[in-house]
């Protein structure tokens, strides 16, 4: 069942929808689920639509996304009979356990939830409320809320997405990789949701690649809730990788116990709209959280990142570390957000946004928000918008250097700042060869994505040689 | 006859900096210009050089035959001009190798050179670094951070030694080097003296002079060149004192 909509920002229209179709999309809802969609309807004509007027909107305009007809498939749509070749190549080295999406869709919506030895369990959201439904149900909807336009709409629709429990006490080697790749003739809507359980004492890395597969738009509106249990430490690695008219809306609500230790890194490369926020609840003592971004934009191209950590425990440590290049009439925003509560003494909180703009065109909104209600903190911020060092860029230049391979250097050492906080060591040389060929304007779609499909794989050359740049 | 400088005029936010400097350096020779600070010797380092903060409102500097004030900076270096900074700046991220290894290889692009190979290039950093006694593991290092000052200066000449230039200028090399340091820099220098290069040597004191030893002496005062000789000038300065320079300035 398909939806043709030009009314992305019509909330009748959903909910008219959401009536009609109630049949095919809760379906296979579990009992928790079913809850939340009632709920999430009710208050989806509450919520007003985003758009300038609205202070966490103010830098983004969606007015024209708005306006384009998306398809929409409430079910899942037929996959080619080869989707496998379009997942088929990892990146070099990189041995992961690797699960899929392909236009929304979990790739393969018949299979069972994978179950591993040590008791973790891989797979779909539609398939975990079928299978699991008594895990999904005590934790889908505790972390995010519903109080934004896209948050209610998600809820009311979504039906899959990537799911993984991670049992008490259990160290994962491999990574998990997750995979949404939107390959469709026109421009589609989708909406993804994605839960990550995580229990006490465990560990595992998370990648996840959101990419596009030809230049037609799509419209990702995609909310993931992870949840980490006491003393366990996860790594959590988004690269978005999207064609200059697609749009990606991702919310990543995040709830921490104590002693609990979590690093995000948003890496993100190519996209017409990626808009990530994060939501961080540090909840009990001794957790630390680290958020890490690198956006790099040109021609029309906008980032948003806003990143809220919530002290709600003392004792508790977090950081966040932004940095942007923007070229050409490219735009981004970051809006870093950090709340102290009372209670939460002995809390040490820094976040650092810093920027180059390369052209006079090209725009940064930074914010930091501090809202610090406790007395015995530590919480510094920091924001600087500035073009490549000039006296940086004469000492290049005077040792022979080209200019142009000069601002690549500068760059380049601006972004791999980020990026040396990649603790996968495959992964971080593969990143920081995109990173160097997108610096380098060499970055076309077919490899953007991590995964390299359409060009056979070949080692690469770890050794760094910038005399090639 | 490797450099000129005729009738060469410099201000920096209009104010006149250098007033008039007439300067022939030939190839095989060094040359050293003493003179109080904000007399324009660094600023005379930096015209050369090629920093675009300055203007130069009258004469002219011609290089190897060459109009040297129509290059971008990067030419001049790629035909041989060297600035060994006063102040070297440090650039986090960018490391040593990567560095010497893209500014090597840009210069052998404009000389139609092929890229240097990395054993090559990993054995003259290797050759050099011992020239200039720099111990520790430069390859990963960020270019100037997290170096003593000694270190700094030490890597400006390993920078020279690495890219082998026809003219070199060193702007005060030796402020704040210990006599060991000094020792280490000059000997890199001297090292490199060949007969078909030459150096400016920029110093306030007459100490590195006893280690390079110069062809000619030239003291700057205000903006000009006020008195030249051989290099039994920098210690007559040494002993009497820019005062002396000053009393005889008047008395003319």
């Amino acid at each position: 069942m398909n939806v043709i909509s030009q009314r992305l920002n019509d909330a009748a229209f959903w909910i008219e929808k959401a009536k009609q179709e109630a049949g095919i999309i809760t379906t296979g809802d579990s009992p928790g689920m079913a809850a939340l969609r009632k709920t999430a309807l009710a208050k989806l004509p509450e919520q007003p639509v985003p758009g300038t007027y609205l202070e966490a909107y103010r830098y983004t305009d969606l007015e024209k996304y708005f306006d384009t007809s998306w398809q929409y498939n409430i079910q899942p749509s037929e996959m080619p009979v080869n989707v496998e070749s379009f997942f088929a190549c990892e990146v070099y080295g990189l041995d992961t356990w690797l699960i899929t999406m392909y236009n929304g869709w979990y790739t393969y919506k018949n299979a069972p939830l994978r179950i591993l030895p040590n008791g973790t369990i891989i797979g779909s959201l539609s398939r975990a409320m079928r299978e699991a439904p008594e895990i999904v149900d005590a934790w889908i909807g505790n972390a995010a809320n519903l109080n934004d336009y896209f948050a209610a709409l998600n809820a009311a629709f979504a039906s899959d997405g990537f799911f993984i429990y991670v049992p008490d006490g259990v160290h994962l080697e491999k990574p998990i990789q997750m995979v949404n790749v939107v390959n469709h003739a026109s421009p589609l809507f989708m909406q993804t949701r994605h839960l990550i359980i995580v229990g006490k004492g465990s560990s595992v890395k998370l990648v996840h690649c959101d990419d596009s597969h030809n230049h037609t738009a799509g419209f990702t509106n995609s909310v993931t809730e992870v949840f980490i249990g006491r003393d366990s430490q996860v790594e959590y690695y988004k690269m978005q990788n999207i064609n200059d008219d697609s749009v990606i809306l991702n919310k990543t609500f995040i709830n921490q116990q104590g002693g609990s230790s979590l690093n995000t890194y948003g890496i993100c490369l190519h996209g017409g709209l990626i808009r990530n926020e994060i939501y961080n609840q540090l909840l009990q003592p001794h957790a630390e959280a680290n958020h890490y971004g690198l956006f790099l934009m040109d021609k029309k191209q906008q980032s948003d990142n806003i990143v809220s950590v919530t002290h709600a425990a003392s004792d508790c440590q977090s950081n966040q570390l932004y940095k942007g290049i923007l070229d050409d009439y490219a735009r981004g925003v970051f809006n870093g957000h950090i709340h102290v509560k009372p209670d939460a003494q002995r809390t040490a909180a820094y976040q650092s946004n810093r920027n180059i703009l390369l052209t006079d065109k090209a725009v940064i909104n930074t914010k930091p928000f501090l809202e610090i209600y406790a007395d015995d903190v530590k919480c510094s911020h920091g924001a600087t918008v500035g073009q490549l060092d000039a006296d940086a860029l004469f000492y290049l230049r005077a040792r022979g250097i080209d200019i142009s391979n000069a601002r690549l250097l500068l760059m380049y050492a601006f972004a791999a700042d980020v990026l040396n906080h990649i603790s996968i060591p495959t992964l971080h040389d593969r990143l920081d060869d995109l990173v160097k060929k997108r610096l380098r304007g060499e970055l076309s779609i077919c490899d953007q994505c991590v995964l390299h499909c359409k060009t056979p794989e070949k080692p690469i050359d770890f050794e760094i040689d910038m005399s090639k740049i | 006859m490797l450099l000129q400088i005729k009738n060469l005029h410099v201000s920096i936010q209009g104010k006149e900096i250098i007033k008039g400097i007439n300067l022939t350096i030939n190839e095989g020779e060094v040359h050293a210009i003493m003179g109080p600070n904000g007399t324009g010797k660094s600023t005379l380092a930096s015209v050369i050089a090629g920093k675009e903060d300055y203007e130069v409102t009258e004469g002219e500097i011609i290089y190897k035959g060459m109009n040297l004030l129509e290059m971008p900076v990067e030419q001049r270096a790629r035909e041989g001009i060297f600035l060994s900074f006063q102040y070297p700046v440090e650039i986090p991220g960018v490391s040593m190798a990567n560095f010497m290894r893209t500014a090597i290889n840009d210069i052998r692009k404009y000389k139609g050179l092929e890229p240097i190979s990395a054993s090559d290039f990993l054995a003259r950093m290797e050759e050099k670094k011992e020239l200039v006694d720099i111990h520790s593991k430069l390859t990963n290092r960020s270019v100037n951070v997290g170096f003593s000052g000694g270190e700094k200066k030490k890597n400006e000449i390993f920078q020279m030694a690495m890219l082998e230039p026809i003219f070199a200028i060193l702007d005060e090399t030796d402020s704040g080097l210990d006599i060991d340091a000094l020792r280490v820099v000059a000997h890199g220098v001297n090292k490199l003296r060949r007969p078909d290069n030459a150096f400016l040597v920029i110093t306030h004191y007459q100490r590195l002079l006893d280690y390079i030893v110069p062809d000619f002496v030239h003291i700057m005062f205000d903006g000009r060149i006020v008195k030249s000789g051989r290099k039994e000038l920098a210690i007559e300065l040494e002993e009497k004192g820019y005062e002396w320079i000053k009393r005889e300035l008047k008395l003319n």
